[in-house]
């Protein structure tokens, strides 16, 4: 399941459209995983997790930080998503099932902030990377 | 069995009453062929769904989406007896049509997305994490 030129292009046309708000982006599809699958609120028991959260937000940032340098890295996305895999494999070891359920809240939020670039092939493009990304990530589980 | 509050019901009902479900029906549709197009086994028999445009262009997958989203909104009609409203559809698409239930989960997560798309910051955060409650719960036993 490699990216083609085509939705490489489709990845990176699409974030630079938002990359000047990624931290909202990222802040706001933490909140839509919060309130959409309470359970994920489990892994951060330290939280404030109130909307508006100087917490969330900084943690938002650092999702769409991780992410802006996937998006910069698609030719080398095991070298450059290495550290943070390691992270999760031994230190933070987030369940897998939930980057499915923070990559359906990032293409939600993707969708809502930018409805005329959100196409159906740019959904699939999308949708494909951030599995990619969720594959990669977890893949030091076991 | 998905329960919702009477002020939860009525946020979903005051956002579907927005909804165009033809369209949104012809879309999310197109948009489960297009995003996992291994769903498109199902729908051989449908002609053209070579490309993403002619997915989203094909008479019908628009159709079929329609009818879709009209049991979807059946559902909303009687969400405190899902199961008896969808046993006969539940029956088809298991015993007749051989469906995984995996894709009715994708179906509504494609669901929620179309629905965001459309509708953006309109509609509350909160009544996009009903929808995914509902539509969590309209899978096949």
């Amino acid at each position: 399941m490699s990216l083609t030129k085509s939705e490489r292009t489709i990845i990176m046309s699409l974030w630079d459209k938002v990359s000047s708000q990624s931290e909202a982006i990222g802040t706001e599809a933490l909140e839509r995983l919060f309130l959409s699958f309470p359970q994920t609120k489990t892994y951060f028991p330290h939280f404030d997790l109130h909307a508006g959260s100087a917490q969330l937000r900084t943690h938002g940032a650092k999702v769409a930080a991780a992410l802006g340098d996937a998006v910069k890295n698609m030719d080398n996305l095991d070298s450059a998503l290495s550290p943070l895999r390691d992270l999760l494999a031994y230190k933070l070891r987030i369940d897998p099932v939930n980057f499915r359920l923070l990559s359906h809240c990032l293409l939600v939020t993707l969708a809502v902030h930018l409805p005329a670039d959100f196409t159906a092939e740019t959904h699939a493009a999308w949708d494909k990377f951030l599995c990619q990304v969720s594959a990669i990530l977890t893949e030091k589980y076991r | 069995m998905v329960h919702l509050s009477s002020e939860e019901k009525s946020a979903v009902t005051a956002l579907w009453g927005k909804v165009n479900v033809e369209e949104v029906g012809g879309e999310a549709l197109g948009r489960l062929l297009v995003v996992y197009p291994w769903t498109q086994r199902f729908f051989e028999s449908f002609g053209d769904l070579s490309s993403a445009h002619a997915v989203m262009s094909n008479p019908k997958v628009k159709a079929h989406g329609k009818k879709v989203l009209a049991a979807f909104s059946e559902g909303l009609n009687h969400l405190d007896n899902l199961k008896g409203t969808f046993a006969k559809l539940s029956e088809l698409h298991c015993d007749k049509l051989h469906v995984d239930p995996e894709n009715f989960r994708l179906l509504g997560n494609v669901l929620v997305v179309v629905l965001s798309h459309h509708f953006g910051s309109q509609i509350p955060l909160r009544s996009f994490s009903l929808c995914q409650k509902l539509w969590g719960h309209h899978e096949a036993p």
